[in-house]
């Protein structure tokens, strides 16, 4: 642990420190906060003060203590949703990979079919049909994500499904649950974790997205993404006020890719 | 003196810095002379071959010494102008031909691409030069052999037009590391005997690199012998194979003589396996016709052939891995399902395999106390303390400490460790039979000894019948009862050893061990005089 310490670059370091930093800030947002997320404590667009760190909100909120809500309730929705994408993604492709012939091609199809429409629209038209809420949210965009997840998993996997030692696990007599889960997804996970963190910077900046325009938390839940939207006029009178939720997800996406970069770097076992 | 490699040293990189790998060794090669590289793998033999282009692969640096090429010193030259020997002056022969092709080209346009960069030839010269390069070394139809792409000819062919593409520039020095290696020993003849003429009829030098010593001998005038990155000794050929100086030499030179000693086989009323009428394939293609002989128990029969002989697709529908078309495999007098999944877990745990290739037969992220408690668990329904000593007596049985390696990854085993652990899965699961598809020939010959030593004495204590799948000859005459000669999925010939091999009964026999390299140096030239290549 150490060593790796050691061997890190200080991009991935800093990546690592700033979601440590968001992990603690979520995990304790109800005591970090200095109000409670929709409590209306002023008057609407209070400029920055001392009571006020950040000044207040269309309503009147605090904006400070909504940016800390916001980072539970936007970073912990798009962590849950990416873990589905993944359950999914993962399982099928692994599935399709250890069946072959027509579980294969059936499931590869199917994801042809999903990635064929373009993400944002088909997530649109879903979240119409169904309407808003976080379960809808996150169910149609973790199936719609875990599309990408699918294909990485199952290309991966098949370059270990012709191994020897998965062949001696056939011989042997073990079921494909075995196969799969001790055999193949052991030598597969390094690229599975480092597409998890980019995956999660996607499907984070996909609800921010869908947020923004009105399908994603519903209100009154702090969340990045409507913040930005609401207090956007606010941008007209050379107020920065509403550009901070979108440095947030700036800042959080640009370090899981640094330490991404580094995993991804790791992995592909190059010395230099 | 051509080539003068003096106390060269080669660093690696590694987790803790840099690690020495070749401790300033010596290397001189005459103008004309020929001298062979031999020792087993992590001797240096490839870097220090490498090293004459003065090239060092990546992850590897110059750390001292010298490189003089005709009086100049490779490593005090820029980039650029060591570039202008390499192809020109000396040339390189890789292990694999087909993976040092280029796919997309035809094989005369990769030939004319090294004198159009050194400016040595035009194209109508070069191609020219190519075909009667082409008609030297005994390909076919050498007008037009150059117009093929790489995969439009066989293994033995492509390795003979790389060395003809290593004589293009006319070059005074050509290094060939391991040429012959992945090569049958019926298509090696034919591409020593390439090399031995092309070095012989233009005069060029040659550093050879094998593990091989019976390869070495026949193409060598001088043999350094090297282990870990140090010279052991450096003499001429036949003073070196009739009387080797160092231990290490004498070892590396005693390990064919490996004889299991001849016993009695059990009676059995029926054979272990016994193969009847297999016809097997892939899509519409037949590999095996009728294929029909037995393993008796308790003993080794080898499956001998050349490559595409069937060997392997014999082996895997035994498994049931591929259900034949026809005929059928029988355990104990009993025949087995077609399909694996048909077959009842006794019938899985009496037939187990060992693989060639060790480093993809173990789990990389399985512990050794991991792969070998799964077989003893799923069939045997060992567990707790029953496993664990049943885990320590399969590690003494394939002589390592338990202690020490149980909870080792694979990679941090040495290839004859591993393929130790490879028997250890096999035995784990108390087989009748075990399959052995060429389990030495990945290996050192030091190291491949041990293993058949090992698999011997095991048979002496278990009894378990193996089928050793294997294309060294070498082999058969260490530890086969008896022996199966297969070609283009039929079998030639099978019987005992004896029978079969002294003096060989079938024609195809014959010629499968007139191939095989002996340790004369006189060897490959009387062969050739007799017209087998």
């Amino acid at each position: 642990m150490m060593r790796m310490l050691k061997t890190m670059p200080p991009t991935a370091i800093l990546g690592v420190l700033v979601i440590a930093a968001y992990a603690v800030i979520a995990l304790f947002a109800p005591l970090l906060a200095p109000h409670a997320e929709a409590q209306i404590v002023g008057a609407q667009f209070e400029p920055w003060s001392a009571a006020y760190p950040l000044g207040t909100d269309t309503l009147g909120r605090d904006m400070l203590s909504r940016l800390i809500w916001g980072a539970r309730n936007t970073v912990g929705v798009a962590l849950v949703t990416t873990a589905l994408a993944f359950g999914i993604g993962a399982i099928a492709g692994l599935l399709a990979a250890a069946l072959g012939g027509w579980a294969d091609l059936a499931l590869s199809r199917l994801v042809d079919v999903l990635m064929a429409v373009p993400a944002l629209i088909l997530t649109l038209l879903a979240l119409s049909a169904l309407g808003p809420g976080v379960a809808n949210l996150v169910v149609v965009v973790a199936i719609l994500d875990s599309t990408r997840v699918f294909r990485l998993a199952r290309a991966t996997a098949m370059n270990v499904m012709v191994m020897d030692y998965v062949e001696a696990a056939q011989l042997r007599g073990e079921g494909t649950w075995w196969i799969i889960s001790r055999e193949v997804l052991p030598n597969i996970s390094a690229p599975l974790i480092a597409e998890f963190g980019l995956r999660f910077c996607f499907v984070f900046l996909t609800i921010s997205a869908l947020s923004f325009l009105g399908l994603g938390l519903p209100p009154p839940m702090a969340d990045w993404g409507a913040m930005v939207r609401d207090n956007a006029a606010l941008i007209t009178f050379g107020d920065i006020t509403p550009l901070l939720p979108a440095a947030c997800i700036a800042v959080l996406t640009v370090s899981v890719n640094f330490v991404v970069d580094w995993m991804l770097h790791r992995a592909s076992g190059l010395k230099d | 003196m051509l080539l003068n490699i003096e106390k060269l040293k080669i660093e690696a990189r590694g987790e803790e810095g840099w690690t020495p790998i070749l401790h300033g060794v010596d290397l001189q090669v005459a103008k004309g002379e020929v001298v062979g590289l031999i020792g087993e793998s992590g001797a240096g033999k490839s870097t220090l071959g490498l090293a004459a282009l003065g090239f060092a692969q990546g992850g590897l640096r110059f750390a001292g010494g010298r490189v003089i090429f005709d009086g100049t010193d490779l490593l005090q030259l820029p980039e650029r102008q060591r570039r202008a020997f390499r192809g020109r002056r000396v040339a390189y022969v890789a292990q694999s031909a087909a993976a040092s092709f280029n796919p997309a080209w035809r094989l005369l346009d990769q030939f004319c691409e090294g004198p159009a960069i050194h400016h040595t030839a035009g194209r109508a010269e070069s191609e020219a030069f190519a075909r009667q390069l082409y008609a030297a070394m005994h390909l076919p139809d050498p007008e037009n052999f150059g117009l093929r792409f790489p995969h439009q000819v066989s293994g033995g062919q492509l390795q003979r037009a790389m060395v003809a593409m290593a004589m293009a520039c006319k070059p005074d020095l050509i290094v060939f590391d391991e040429p012959t290696t992945a090569l049958d020993v019926t298509t090696q003849i034919g591409v020593l005997a390439a090399i031995r003429q092309a070095v012989e009829t233009t005069g060029t030098a040659a550093i050879y690199i094998t593990h091989d010593l019976a390869v070495v001998a026949q193409m060598a005038d001088r043999i350094k012998v090297m282990r870990h990155g140090r010279e052991v000794e450096d003499a001429p050929t036949r003073r070196m194979i009739e009387a080797p100086a160092q231990d290490y030499t004498r070892s590396l030179w005693a390990v064919r003589e490996f004889r299991r000693p001849p016993r009695a086989l059990p009676q059995a009323s029926a054979p272990t396996i016994s193969i009847r009428g297999v016809t097997a394939g892939y899509s519409a293609l037949d590999v095996l016709s009728e294929v029909s002989f037995d393993i008796p128990r308790g003993a080794t029969v080898a499956v001998v052939g050349e490559s595409g002989s069937g060997k392997s697709t014999t082996a895997r529908a035994i498994t049931g891995l591929l259900p034949p078309r026809a005929g059928h495999v029988a355990l104990n007098g009993t025949p087995l399902p077609p399909r694996l999944a048909q077959r009842t877990l006794e019938q899985k745990r009496a037939v187990q395999m060992i693989y060639q290739m060790a480093d993809t037969a173990l789990n990389p992220r399985q512990t050794i106390r991991q792969i070998l408690s799964r077989p003893l668990q799923f069939y045997l329904g060992l567990t707790g303390r029953a496993r664990e000593t049943r885990l320590n007596e399969l590690m003494e049985q394939i002589e390592l400490e338990p202690a020490r390696f149980l909870d080792r990854l694979p990679g941090e085993l040495s290839g004859g460790q591993k393929q130790r652990i490879g028997i250890a899965r096999a035995l784990a699961a108390d087989p009748e039979f075990i399959i052995c598809d060429e389990v030495t020939s990945a290996l050192d010959q030091l190291v491949a000894e041990g293993i058949l030593r090992l698999l011997s004495k095991v048979q002496d204590e278990t009894g378990v019948s193996y089928m050793f799948i294997t294309h060294d000859i070498a082999t058969v005459r260490a530890i086969a009862d008896e022996v199966v000669v297969m070609k283009g999925g039929r079998v030639m010939d099978k019987g005992l050893r004896s029978e079969v091999l002294d003096p060989p009964r079938h024609a195809y026999t014959r010629e499968l061990l007139a191939s095989v390299p002996q340790m004369d140096p006189d060897w490959l030239t009387r062969r050739i005089a007799e017209g087998a290549a």
